[in-house]
């Protein structure tokens, strides 16, 4: 404090000497006495008094004074907005300079004095700087675009920036397009609705000329805008990534990683058996091990990249192995992302090189790093199921060492061998038992305690092993007094003879003595279990327990497609999405590969095994997924591209296969329904059936949406009924935890039809371990509005006490199909008419017995209305309207050809129009 | 001595590292100077450097939207990750996210509270380096100090709104210079190679005598575990250019390229595989991409036309054996063989093996059948040095240590023996320049220069641990384990 009151004291003195000199006649002086001013700032000292003394300096031919003095405004124009005022004149002047160094200077610094008063002075001198004859000035002003955005957005939209700054991306000059595409990219992401950058063809190929010319950092800018773009199909995809490869030889390793982005993005587009896909394929591999000698930092982003990509396209590396081996300079951050990118690429074919390797490193000195190491040989024994047992024997190899956190790392991977590989290694117990004593952290403990129990009747003093753990009982940690519980309880199952003594014991400790109510609960249940029914409690203790899978770090499907469309940023390097560190980006739609619902779902298995109920429910949900392979693949949407207008757009093509199959779907059941045929499918029939209404409306059976397994023990299963005209949502929740869970409550986000949740999620009751609740939340069709990808796509977030969980389930269309959706027989026939042939599509329905009247009564119950009916060579022609939530009306033709002898229902015609209302609604619901 | 000491005591030993760093010259300041620089792509960047913690040499806050005081996060998250042993490129306080390097005692830091570009920015940052180093002769704290006002317009003119924009120094140079008075001669004009699509290089270069220089420099990176497997080896070459050519010059270089000769359909003569290329920013790449033609108009002077990686199995070109014997308590034992392993018309120069010590280490003594050996204790390493080595020869070095009796508890690195040197008039891989057409328009005769060189970018020997007989390689019995032999 002292100090500051000196300094500043001294400051006073030097203020005033430099407030003559900046006063002086003498152009040297006047010079060096804004130097010192500027030098004074920067170490922090407040020269603000000197404003007026300083703006005066601003006239002056000479460039380097000038330079000064701006830099010196920007500085503090901030907290003296009533002094800047005194520069706009000089700005303006400046702006008309004839060098093209001081226009340029003049508008870039303008840009940056953050003072509201002055913008609308100096959108005058921008304009004249965006169609200036120098490039210099032009590319400059194209930045203070972006800058004037920020600060004033209303009134660069007023003044028409935006088209001239779109004007800009057909500038001759390689270097103004870079700029102009940098500030329109940059202006669209605060702005996710406008439409701004518009990609289309034209476009894309002025910015792939404009790629072959322009500085590194403009080559940037260009690929991360057109990561952005949705090609229109796979030979558009195609030439883009054709002129985009090049730049994989690029010296810039950002360059590199930017066109892997687009690369990455635009050959989910390709069809796999392209030659063009497999020669992609083989040319991204060494580009990417190049970036391997870049710097450390940017080996760093590469690595954890690459650890996407390898997820999402292994084949790209899979030779590569060697050259993620660790070197021993390599900073610490380096050697961890290497190690988890050998164990991702870890197979049967390299297994051994890998092993030799991970336990040379586990020899090293940096903590860290061995446990790493000595873990990673772990998953490769659970990944790689030949390479177990040479893994085991590795694992052995370092216990031996008696290194102790390698003793305690290593047998806590055993642990998960076990439980990989049940009964196979027991033969190691023995050795892990010898270091008992070394064991010290948590962790190590509660896996040799678990391992101890689990194995109890092979392990001749499995007794005396736990006894020994119980003496410390309550100077353990929670995980470690929880599994000693359950080893002894196991024990004892096990030996009922002699360890009597020791479970009660154990039991006393844990219902008496603690504090901890998970370990008291734990404890009754064990205690009651055992005294009212020891079978049974053989049978809940002992069960059997399912194998772990193979791997558990991978990343959720849907989170991999975002990352892989953010490659080279700082999403790609957290692995998560920017919505979950970046302030004000929740509304903006996250980016989506395109055509990936498809693949997605292919690839990647559900976590769940099915249960018997549940595989119906696939099934019905899987042939509610649209036909991707019957129209072109869905366009996925950005962020820019969302609401209502989309729908009409992009979306039909999918809205249309969507309400195809929904009907087909309908139509199928209801028939089948009725008339009696082989017995599996009746039962198979009954049973979806017993869960819809009398109604006869189609309502799907429940499907578990949310996996225990992911949401730390609450499982929910569920389905979407229409009763009475009101959607709902119906839910099983099912407490799987050992906890109780409270606080329940439930999100949306947007969708295509704007569902939302019409009250608050009604679970009263707190839900108790192993109980299951009902709960029923009607929805309303007034939400926001944004188009998921497949339309029928319901992004949900559940929260209670525990944390907060996503999932996403799609809701059958049907749902949304309107009581009042029966047309006026004479608005049906003058809109069939009128609508466009591009809105039609056709569909066939297969084995469906049921003549045509039959069919209308049933297809009533779902809200499908038959407005009129005629009969042409022996066809029964069904016209029917139906009316989705949001005003759409969809128009059908049913043929049904009662003589057939396949009995087939035949060909539904399905035409979208749309009408005034439509747009009333929507605009109502923004 | 002393020091070495205190960075094993210590295990938070950033603060005897920089003293150390700093040595006695600045005691005041023995802490860490940054630089803090540029979130480029999106939000704002400023260049920072702190001293004495929440001191910052310089700064420069490109878009308004980061607290400028947020930086005063940085240091303390620094050290505490440090500590940790989770020392990471890019930290994060609040919303605020810190993406940082290092250079020499300075920290260069860009700050960003948005989805930033991460590989551009660390990019932006080293160019930065590369600028100021260009500018300055070397990058600290001084060179800062004392150009204040040319940093702070270099700093507007690489990036504005945090998009970087004219990197290349050669250019800056013509238009931002030190003292400013060749500003005001010029009339200062914007050099048009700014915005140009050749923004590399000037107009109006002229030269008396039109030559240009090719040096092909191949370093051979080989990893060689303790059973003396090659491990690992690749080549990473690259071809630097000195340019001393008059007005826009067009070059076409010739390689021995077997992706090219097969394109030709010619295929005599010896040919390389290369893995990957990459350019400088002057190479047409969607030229080579199409007929693999390197076309380019070069920068003036220095630069570095291309780098190549070659994955061939290359053996170690100077081959080495060694035993390290450490008896606990007492003394440590090197012996160490180097053969050269190239052909025996070839000389390798400046061969250095450097082989690791334990930290504790006193009173060596050497023997050397030639060259000459130096314990370099900051390092805990025996640095054995050979002016030439001729090909097909083989060295010995002995090195003999004494060890405390009260033992070093602190558990040693493995570090591996590494080797460094430099052959000339050959490269391993065997790639050459076949041509290189020069065409300016004024029709001037001129020379291209060849020369090649071969380095070791790092041979890495690993040395065996604790193991009791090995007679290949390495021996290197540590810690208590008492063993006879």
């Amino acid at each position: 404090m002292m100090c500051d009151f000196l300094f500043s004291l001294v400051c006073t003195g030097e203020i005033f000497e430099l407030k003559a000199e900046l006063n002086s006649d003498k152009k040297e002086k006047k010079k060096e006495a804004v130097k010192k001013v500027i030098a004074s700032m920067t170490v922090g000292k407040d020269v603000s008094a000197l404003f007026p003394d300083v703006v005066n300096c601003m006239q002056t031919d000479n460039l380097e004074l000038k330079k000064l003095v701006y830099l010196y405004l920007m500085n503090y124009a901030k907290s003296q907005p009533d002094m800047a005022i005194m520069a706009v004149n000089t700005f303006v002047k400046d702006c008309e300079d004839p060098n093209p160094l001081i226009r340029a200077l003049a508008v870039r610094t303008m840009g940056c004095i953050r003072v509201d008063k002055i913008t609308e002075y100096l959108c005058e001198p921008l304009r004249k700087c965006l169609k200036d004859e120098d490039p210099y000035v032009r590319k400059t002003a194209a930045v203070c675009v972006a800058k004037l955005h920020d600060i004033n957005a209303q009134l660069v939209e007023d003044q028409g920036f935006l088209d001239t700054l779109k004007d800009l991306i057909s500038d001759s000059n390689p270097m103004v397009v870079a700029n102009a595409v940098a500030a329109l990219s940059e202006i669209a992401e605060s702005h996710p609705n406008s439409n701004l950058l518009d990609l289309n063809p034209q476009t894309i190929n002025k910015l792939l000329t404009a790629l072959n010319e322009c500085t590194e950092w403009g080559q940037i800018f260009i690929l991360d805008c057109l990561a952005n773009y949705t090609p229109r199909d796979d030979r558009e995809s195609q030439s883009i990534c054709e002129r985009v490869t090049p730049r994989l030889s690029h010296a810039n390793s950002a360059v590199v990683l930017s066109a892997v982005k687009v690369l990455m993005k635009f050959m989910e587009m390709l069809p796999k058996d392209l030659d063009y896909y497999g020669t992609l394929l083989k040319k991204l591999a060494p580009p990417l091990v190049t970036l391997l000698s870049a710097e450390p930092e940017l080996q760093y982003v590469a690595l954890r990249n690459i650890n996407l990509i390898v997820q999402r396209r292994p084949e790209i590396l899979k030779h590569e192995m060697k050259v993620f081996f660790v070197k021993y300079n390599d900073p610490i951050y380096v050697k961890l992302e290497k190690l988890d990118i050998m164990i991702r690429l870890a197979s049967q074919a390299n297994i051994a090189q890998v092993l030799a390797e991970l336990k040379e490193y586990a020899t090293e000195v940096d903590v860290d790093f061995v446990r790493k190491a000595v873990r990673a040989i772990g998953r490769c024994a659970i990944k790689v199921e030949q390479s177990a047992e040479r893994c085991v024997s590795t694992l052995l190899d370092l216990i031996q060492t008696k290194v102790n956190y390698v003793v305690q790392e290593a047998i806590v991977v055993i642990k998960d061998i076990f439980r990989k590989y049940p009964n196979k290694y027991e033969s190691v117990i023995a050795t892990l038992c010898e270091n008992l004593d070394s064991l010290d952290e948590p962790e190590a403990r509660a896996a040799m305690i678990w391992i101890v129990g689990e194995y109890a009747e092979r392990i001749d003093n499995a007794d005396e092993l736990l006894e020994s753990f119980l003496e410390g009982f309550h100077d353990e940690s929670t995980q470690v007094q929880l599994q000693l519980l359950t080893a002894i309880v196991k024990l004892f199952l096990k030996k009922p003879t002699e360890t009597q003594e020791l479970v009660q014991q154990v039991l006393s400790l844990a219902t008496q003595d603690s504090d901890n109510p998970d370990l008291r609960d734990r404890g009754y249940i064990y205690w009651r279990l055992l005294s009212t029914d020891p079978v049974a409690a053989k049978e809940v203790v002992l069960a059997e327990k399912p194998l772990i899978s193979e791997e558990t770090d991978l990343i959720e499907p849907t989170l991999l497609e975002e990352l892989i469309c953010h490659i080279g940023t700082l999403a790609s390097v957290y692995h998560k999405p920017p919505s979950a560190f970046v302030e004000g980006s929740r509304g903006v739609q996250h980016k989506r590969l395109p055509g990936s619902s498809a693949a997605g779902v292919s690839e990647a298995p559900p976590a769940v095994i099915p249960s018997q109920g549940d595989l119906l429910g696939d099934l019905l949900n899987l042939d509610l997924t649209p036909p991707t392979t019957t129209g072109p693949p869905p366009p996925a949407s950005s962020g820019m591209q969302m609401g209502a207008m989309d729908l009409l757009g992009g979306g039909l093509d999918s809205l249309v296969g969507l309400l195809n199959t929904v009907l087909s779907e309908a139509v199928s059941l209801r028939s089948s329904f009725n008339v009696p045929v082989s017995g599996g499918l009746d039962d198979l029939f009954d049973l979806g059936g017993g869960v819809g209404m009398p109604m006869g409306v189609f309502n799907p059976p429940k499907t578990v949406w949310l996996p225990a397994m992911k949401a730390k023990g609450l499982e929910i299963s569920g389905t979407f009924v229409r009763r009475a005209g009101v959607i709902q949502m119906e839910m099983t929740l099912t407490n799987k935890a050992m906890s109780v869970m409270t606080d329940f409550a439930i999100q949306f986000n947007r969708n295509s039809f704007g569902l939302a949740p019409a009250g608050p999620l009604q679970v009263l009751t707190p839900l108790s371990p192993n109980q299951s609740i009902e709960a029923a939340l009607p929805l309303s069709t007034v939400g926001p509005v944004m188009k998921m990808e497949p339309l029928n796509n319901l992004q949900v977030a559940v929260k209670n006490n525990i944390d907060v969980f996503y999932f996403s389930c799609q809701y059958p269309i049907s749902m949304l199909f309107a009581e009042d959706g029966k047309m006026e027989r004479q608005v049906f026939l003058a809109t069939w008419k009128d609508i466009p042939n591009d809105n039609e599509s056709q569909f066939q329905i297969k084995d469906c017995h049921l003549n045509s009247d039959a069919a209308s009564n049933k297809l009533q119950g779902s809200n499908i209305f038959t407005i009129a009916k005629r009969t042409v060579e022996g066809q029964d022609m069904l016209y029917q309207s139906m009316k989705l939530t949001n005003g759409i009306w969809v128009l059908a033709e049913l043929r049904v050809q009662a003589g057939n002898p396949n009995y087939t229902v035949s060909t539904v015609l399905v035409v979208l129009a749309v009408f005034k209302s439509y747009f009333s609604n929507t605009n109502q619901n923004e | 001595q002393k020091l070495v000491k205190a960075k094993m005591i210590s295990p938070n030993c950033l603060f005897c590292h920089i003293i150390r760093q700093r040595s006695q010259r600045h005691l005041i300041y023995y802490h860490i100077r940054e630089i803090k620089a540029a979130n480029p792509h999106n939000r704002e960047a400023r260049t920072y450097g702190i001293r004495n913690f929440f001191f910052v040499l310089i700064c420069r806050n490109y878009k308004g939207d980061v607290d400028m005081a947020e930086i005063d996060h940085f240091l303390p998250l620094l050290m505490q990750h440090e500590e940790e042993g989770l020392l990471c490129p890019v930290l994060s306080h609040g919303n605020v996210h810190f993406m940082w390097i290092k250079h020499s005692n300075l920290y260069l830091v860009a700050t960003t509270n948005k989805n930033s570009n991460a590989s551009l920015v660390y990019s932006f940052l080293y160019k930065l380096v590369e600028v100021f180093t260009e500018y300055f002769k070397e990058l600290e704290e001084e060179s800062i100090q004392d150009n204040f006002v040319v940093v702070y317009e270099l700093l507007d003119e690489l990036m504005d709104f945090g998009f970087p924009q004219t990197t290349d120094s050669k250019i800056l140079q013509e238009y931002i210079t030190q003292q400013g008075t060749k500003l005001e001669v010029a009339k200062s004009k914007v050099p048009t190679t700014v915005t140009n699509a050749v923004s590399w290089r000037s107009e109006g270069i002229k030269y008396k005598k039109n030559e240009v220089f090719i040096d092909v420099i191949e370093s051979i990176n080989v990893l060689v575990n303790a059973n003396g497997n090659v491990m690992s080896s690749d080549i990473v070459g690259s071809i630097k250019l000195k340019t001393m050519l008059s007005g826009m010059p067009e070059l076409r270089l010739g390689l021995n390229d077997r992706v090219l000769f097969a394109l030709t359909g010619r295929d005599k003569g010896k040919t390389v595989v290369m893995e990957d290329v990459k350019f400088h920013q002057c190479v047409r790449l969607s030229r080579f991409e199409s007929d693999r033609t390197i076309s380019f108009i070069p920068p003036d002077g220095e630069s570095e036309l291309m780098s190549y990686r070659i994955n061939t199995h290359v053996k170690p070109l100077i081959w080495i054996e060694s035993v390290i014997e450490k008896f606990s308590h007492s003394r440590v034992e090197i012996m160490v063989k180097a053969k050269g392993q190239f052909k025996k018309q070839s000389v390798a120069n400046n061969v250095e093996v450097r082989v690791p010590v334990p930290s504790d280490a006193d009173s060596p003594k050497f023997k050397t059948s030639t060259g000459t050996a130096k314990y370099v204790p900051e390092k805990n390493m025996v640095v054995w040095t050979i002016k030439s080595f001729p090909g097909g020869k083989e060295f010995l070095m002995r090195a003999h240590f004494g060890l405390p009796s009260v033992e070093n508890n602190e558990l040693e690195g493995k570090p591996p023996i590494t080797v460094k040197f430099e052959i000339p008039y050959f490269t391993v891989s065997g790639i050459q320049v076949r041509y290189m057409k020069i065409i300016e328009k004024s029709g001037y005769q001129a020379l291209p220069w060849v020369r090649y060189i071969t380095q070791s970018g790092g041979t890495l020997i690993r040395l065996q641990y604790n193991m009791t007989y090995c007679f290949r390689n390495v021996f290197y019995l540590s810690k208590g384990s008492d063993v006879e032999m």
